[in-house]
């Protein structure tokens, strides 16, 4: 046996990862390509211009969607990540208690129902009790539909290790709030990012519940690009989005230089 | 907990914080997007002094749904020519009887008296076009202005032919083949059409809207349902692509600024359908738009590629658009079971 | 003092701690169970009732109470004579997307897992940037994402150019408009629902277990079906579920890389609120779906809470 051979490696993983990265990006790198376009195709190549991000820097409805969209899903992926991470605890503190069950089931509802039946549903509510539509009706709904996408990775990293690591902290006389800072955090912190990420790209791209939840000034990025059912994609849309790119890109750079001190809560 | 408290506190400020404004000097349009120039906001706004919020939705049926379930706070919608009708027969619109316009003169008089608004009391004129199909007359030479293409297509068209995934535009172009009425009803008819579309569905590549362009200008389909506003689009993209006139018929639709009951604006409202009356401005919006203007004397202001455009100039030989209005309950319902069983 | 009074002090201690725990998960609980409850048990409630009403003649309800909706849904009136027949069709659409499903959420574990664990082991610094390098592609809207994925893996497109000018084929590979396709599309549309909770779940592994038993002449793949996976199995669960019940519903990928020749739950339901203006059947059908999902998972939910509880 070879003492130094990491036992945690397994031949293939890395490069199956790779390979899904090289999937995953494959349709970006036509994106952003197509977004230097001289024509107006997407599919066929017509010389190179800046012409579509002039366009985009002049258009100032898709900027304004591409706000909405941004602001939305930050501030939808971040109420969701709270409230799952609050339940998570709840639910994962104690093993069995009344309601347990049903807790679990309610949380996952929101992943159950069809989007257009959310939407309908929604929109009908909303209006029957007076809430206006517009920026805050969406954020609403996409907070109620993304917290399932949040709950499921933080219990993923949590179940069935929780409840030792706060008797220890308990019989250290640390406090609740010490022991969720000091104890529970730092271990749920990975399954939080996880949720969160994932809450942020489900608000970020969803088109069917923001289209009838949405109200007068409250366009958003999917909205504006499923509406162009009379002119077509154009590469205009290409340009936002590899600006979006870029901007997704500044974070994971800035993660990875972060990345360099300890990590957090460790 | 305080943190959860003042959380949820801040989220039901958010709700109440951003209900739509509606002060003087406004004008919510909800519209597709990217089909009306910015250049023609801008120079309303300036004309008018009326600040232009413009939302985008995707479907006459999504508009619809939306404004069922109460929606209110848009002032002008464009909905397509049968979605008027209905929007009219539910009490959706506010009538504001076009012909008082100043500029109603404009109106192309072939556009006035339509059978979704007769005498135009609730709409006017936005863009109209056709639904056809476009063939790639390098895989396909012979004669293409005949629903043939789609329903017995030649050999070299077998298994490269794109529908558009809506159930009125394959299910009328099959009426229109077996020479039957539209908005159908008669089960043997409609027996026919089930077995016509079942049959059919072998030579089809795929049913697909939201790439209905792509997918004739990369070649995937050499035969193709689209928009002719598109067709024009796809053939700057790829020269041998040409729209078809079927001799059997083909739908034509028009979409048209109406204003919604309950729209906190209504005069800027009227003043926006007044506006897009003017010939120069319906120009700019067909320049935009690149389909055709409900409008008389847009001609001088066209684009010369328009003037000639084989997609919006019907040739002689054509036969007249068919406009279908909005069928009863029992016809939409058994249309959705041929519907069904097609895709099952 | 006498042993009885301090037992009594003692079980009064439980029983305030007893209170404040319960308080304590009242006050976690309570935001995110109430806001479900609001704004999504609440607004399904009224499609409850629309299943059982009589459409409206250009979409909405008329209040009339019809049972139509659930009979429509297994059955069909003929074209001539208006009896009623059994017809499978809608069975058929649910049974198929429920494969499709099943399909998509295996292939989606088996690329993923390995994903997963791969960014798991890595070092610290690395980790995040991986995590975020997962979900960026994401940023951008499926529609163009998909459109882009549909030109590279064309006939004529720039993979089976690739392949083909270096000799792998001879001939193009045939992917877009086929069931390969629609597999494609749904496994790109879903991986990181995939990979994440995944990611979540092995990260926190204690890997002194699979030093143990390699010190125990355990095979590496052995270690990997009987320890690793076993214990990150909450984990696999919640990719399942974000993975399974989405594709359920989704349609753009399978429209545009395997050419919408089929209907989906998705579509399914989503046309009877729009083009065929049937709200009510549109919500029995939503109501059938949600009942069998949700079924299954609380089957689950109960068989998982009392195979575990003893463990404690």
């Amino acid at each position: 046996m070879n003492p130094t051979r990491d036992l945690k490696r397994y031949p293939g993983f890395g490069g199956i990862t790779w390979a899904c990265l090289v999937f995953l990006y494959g349709p970006l790198i036509v994106i952003a390509l197509y977004s230097f376009n001289e024509i107006r195709s997407i599919t066929v190549w017509g010389g190179f211009s800046f012409s579509w991000y002039v366009k985009a820097f002049n258009n100032d409805l898709i900027q304004r969607a591409t706000y909405n969209s941004l602001i939305i899903a930050v501030s939808a992926a971040t109420a969701s990540t709270i409230c799952a991470t609050a339940a998570a605890l709840a639910i994962l503190r104690n093993r069995a208690f009344r309601g347990r069950e049903a807790s679990i089931g309610i949380i996952s509802l929101p992943l159950m129902v069809p989007e257009i039946v959310t939407a309908i549903a929604s929109l009908v509510f909303f209006v029957l009790v007076g809430i206006p539509l517009g920026i805050g009706s969406i954020l609403l709904a996409h907070t109620v539909f993304c917290i399932p996408f949040a709950y499921l990775p933080i219990t993923a990293r949590l179940e069935g290790i929780e409840g030792h690591y706060e008797e220890a902290a308990r019989d250290l006389y640390a406090d609740s709030w010490q022991t969720f800072r000091y104890v529970m955090l730092p271990m749920m912190f990975p399954g939080i990012v996880a949720g969160f990420m994932l809450a942020f790209i489900i608000s970020l791209d969803d088109f069917i519940i923001t289209n009838f939840v949405a109200g007068p000034g409250a366009t958003t990025l999917p909205l504006a690009i499923y509406g162009l059912v009379r002119t077509g994609l154009t590469p205009e849309i290409n340009a936002v989005s590899t600006l979006l790119l870029l901007v997704s890109i500044f974070f994971v750079t800035l993660s990875y230089l972060l990345g360099k001190k300890p990590g957090p809560g460790r | 907990m305080k943190k959860t408290l003042t959380i949820s506190a801040f989220l039901l400020g958010l709700v109440f914080l951003t209900s739509p404004a509606s002060a003087e000097g406004k004008l919510n349009i909800y519209n597709w997007f990217d089909y009306l120039p910015q250049e023609l906001i801008d120079k309303f706004s300036a004309e008018h002094d009326v600040e232009v919020t413009m939302d985008t939705y995707d479907s006459n049926e999504s508009l619809l749904a939306k404004l069922k379930s109460g929606v209110t706070g848009y002032d002008v919608a464009v909905p397509g020519d049968y979605m008027v009708q209905i929007l009219i027969e539910e009490g959706m619109l506010e009538q504001v009887n076009a012909s008082e316009f100043e500029n109603f003169g404009n109106m192309d008089p072939d556009w006035v008296d339509v059978y979704f608004d007769p005498g135009r009391l609730y709409s006017v004129p936005y863009q109209w076009g056709t639904t056809g199909f476009m063939v790639d007359t390098e895989v396909y030479g012979g004669e293409i202005d005949t629903l043939e293409i789609i329903f017995n297509p030649p050999a070299e068209l077998q298994g490269k032919i794109n529908m558009l995934k809506d159930v009125n535009d394959v299910l009328n172009a099959g009426l229109r083949y077996l020479g039957l009425d539209r908005c159908n009803e008669n089960p043997e008819d409609l027996k026919k059409l089930n077995d016509l579309l079942t049959n059919a569905k072998q030579h089809w590549l795929s049913f697909n809207s939201d790439g209905a362009k792509e997918v004739l200008v990369s070649g995937d389909a050499a035969a193709g349902q689209i928009w002719n506003g598109f067709g024009m689009r796809a053939r700057a993209e790829k020269a041998s692509l040409k729209y078809a006139y079927p001799k059997e018929g083909f739908t034509g639709w028009m979409d048209n600024i109406v204003a919604l009951k309950g729209g906190p604006n209504l005069e800027n409202a009227k003043k926006f359908m007044n506006f897009m009356l003017d010939p120069e401005n319906a120009a700019m919006l067909t320049n935009f738009a690149r389909y055709t203007a409900g409008v008389s004397g847009t001609e001088p202001f066209l684009d010369d590629d328009l003037k000639t455009a084989h997609e919006t100039n019907l040739p002689a030989s054509a036969p007249t658009p068919d406009f279908v209005p909005p069928c009863n309950d029992k016809v939409v319902k058994l249309y959705d079971r041929i519907w069904t069983n097609l895709l099952k | 003092m006498d042993s009885t009074g301090i037992a009594q002090r003692r079980t009064e201690l439980d029983r305030i701690r007893a209170r404040r725990i319960l308080k304590a998960r009242a006050w976690l609980l309570s935001p995110a169970l109430l806001l479900i409850f609001c704004f999504l048990i609440l607004p399904l409630c009224i499609i409850v009732v629309y299943s059982f009403l009589t459409p409206g003649t250009y979409g909405g309800v008329v209040w009339d109470f019809s049972l139509e909706s659930y009979i429509q849904f297994l059955f069909e009136r003929d074209f001539f004579d208006d009896t009623l027949a059994f017809s499978p069709a809608y069975l058929q659409i649910y049974f198929r997307s429920f494969v499709q499903a099943l399909v998509t959420t295996i292939v989606c574990f088996l690329i993923g897992f390995p994903t997963a664990y791969y960014i798991a082991t890595l070092p610290e610094r690395k980790k995040y940037m991986w995590v975020l390098l997962i979900t960026v592609p994401y940023w951008i809207n499926l529609l163009i994402r998909t459109i882009a994925m549909l030109f590279l893996i064309r006939n004529e497109g720039p993979l089976n150019y690739a392949l083909i000018s270096i000799g792998a084929i001879d001939e193009p590979i045939k992917i877009a408009y086929t069931n390969f396709g629609v597999g494609l599309g749904l496994i790109y549309t879903y991986l990181p629902f995939m990979v994440l909770p995944l990611y979540a779940a092995i990260e926190r592994f204690d890997f002194r277990l699979v030093e143990a038993s390699y010190d125990l002449y355990a095979n590496q793949w052995t270690i990997l079906r009987k320890i690793i996976l076993p214990l990150v199995g909450p984990g696999i669960v919640a990719g399942c579920l974000l993975v399974f019940i989405p594709s359920l519903g989704s349609f753009i990928a399978p429209d545009l890389l395997g050419g919408g020749k089929k209907l989906m739950i998705g579509n399914l339901i989503a046309l009877q609120f729009q083009g065929s203006r049937n709200w009510p059947f549109g919500s029995a059908a939503a109501v059938i779906l949600m009942t069998m999902v949700l079924c299954a998972l609380m089957v689950y939910i109960r068989q998982q809470s009392k195979s575990r509880i003893p463990l404690h």
